[in-house]
């Protein structure tokens, strides 16, 4: 347990040999941390080109149905997507704060901060549940019932758009927002392991690792919702 | 980034994330704003703004003690961008003539 890290890098011990937080195939602790955050930048690389071909799909359609794209854009609400942008970049905050602590030895801090950002990541989901539900209300949803007559187009007085365009819309949002409340789900999780590790002590200014590159997940997604933000929800709201 | 004995990287959090709310709020506003074409340039400009103030401080490429993380970051971009700009040419010049 603790001690057990500990114990590796008390001054007595044969630390070369004995740091149980070095694995043996790496030179020294800073290398073998390089080589985690590493290896989790390439993991995001990936996530780049996954979530890529999401926005390539939408550049594509928003470009030839720019008006019922900007229609469908105007009934989703602005206030939520706005708040829950505010939120992740919070959490973003706790979690640098988290691996500041973590890398400082301040405990306390170190578990507010997990705490905290599980708390936003939560806040984060329950607003887009709140979104979610008001486009089934508005039967705004892909699908059989699905229904956006009459919808005026920005800055284009007497035309509407049309709802087959508008589907392909709403069909984007949810596939995008979706994966990335998943996105979001799954960091949670992370973060909880982190939050029980804090809490049994298994983390030192040596060895942290977990929360740094757990770390980088959480601050990737947050980077796609800054780019899903003003490209669902603002692509046309000026009056 | 292992931050061992520097000086306290905290007001440089602070800072960046002040920056990321207003970028926020200025993202809002400009979205009130007819610019015409340019609503979505000065859009993905601030995002990217910010993106790139969250890559550099909140995720420590800059100052990342191995410069195989910056490749990979560069890289990843590299063929996002290729993947962005090589569909964008083919369906943006379509309709010529």
């Amino acid at each position: 347990m603790p001690d057990n890290f500990a114990a590796g890098f008390s001054e007595d011990a044969h630390s070369e040999s004995h740091n149980p937080a070095l694995l043996h195939h790496f030179a020294e602790p800073q290398q073998q941390r390089d080589a985690a955050s590493l290896g989790m930048w390439v993991f995001l690389a990936t996530e780049v080109m996954f979530f890529g071909g999401l926005f390539c799909a939408y550049l594509i359609y928003r470009r030839w149905y720019f008006g019922d794209f900007a229609a469908a854009s105007k009934s989703i609400n602005m206030g939520l997507g706005a708040t829950n942008t505010a939120v992740l970049i919070c959490s973003s905050l706790t979690v640098v704060l988290a691996v500041w602590a973590a890398q400082t030895a301040r405990r306390t801090l170190l578990l507010i901060s997990l705490a905290i950002t599980m708390l936003l990541g939560l806040t984060f989901l329950g607003i887009k549940g709140i979104e979610y539900r008001e486009k089934f209300v508005e039967h705004h949803v892909p699908g059989a019932s699905f229904s956006f007559e009459n919808e005026p187009i920005p800055g284009h007085p007497g035309q509407f758009a049309n709802p087959r365009h508008a589907q392909l819309f709403f069909s984007l949002y949810f596939v995008m927002t979706g994966l990335h409340a998943l996105h979001m789900i799954i960091g949670l999780g992370i973060f909880l392991w982190l939050f029980i590790m804090a809490w049994k002590g298994r983390f030192t200014p040596e060895w942290h690792t977990p929360v740094e590159i757990g770390g980088l997940y959480w601050h990737f997604v947050d980077i796609v919702w800054i780019y899903l933000f003003p490209l669902l929800y603002l692509i046309d709201r000026h009056p | 980034m292992s931050g061992h004995s520097k000086s306290s990287p905290l007001p440089t959090y602070f800072a960046v994330f002040i920056a990321l709310l207003i970028g926020t709020a200025l993202t809002v506003y400009a979205a009130t704003l007819d610019l015409g074409r340019y609503n979505a340039a000065v859009a993905l400009t601030i995002a990217s703004i910010k993106a790139t103030l969250v890559a550099l401080f909140f995720m420590h490429v800059k100052g990342a003690s191995e410069k195989l993380t910056k490749l990979v970051v560069v890289a990843a971009l590299f063929f996002l961008f290729l993947l962005l700009g090589l569909t964008m040419t083919d369906y943006a010049t379509r309709l010529w003539n």
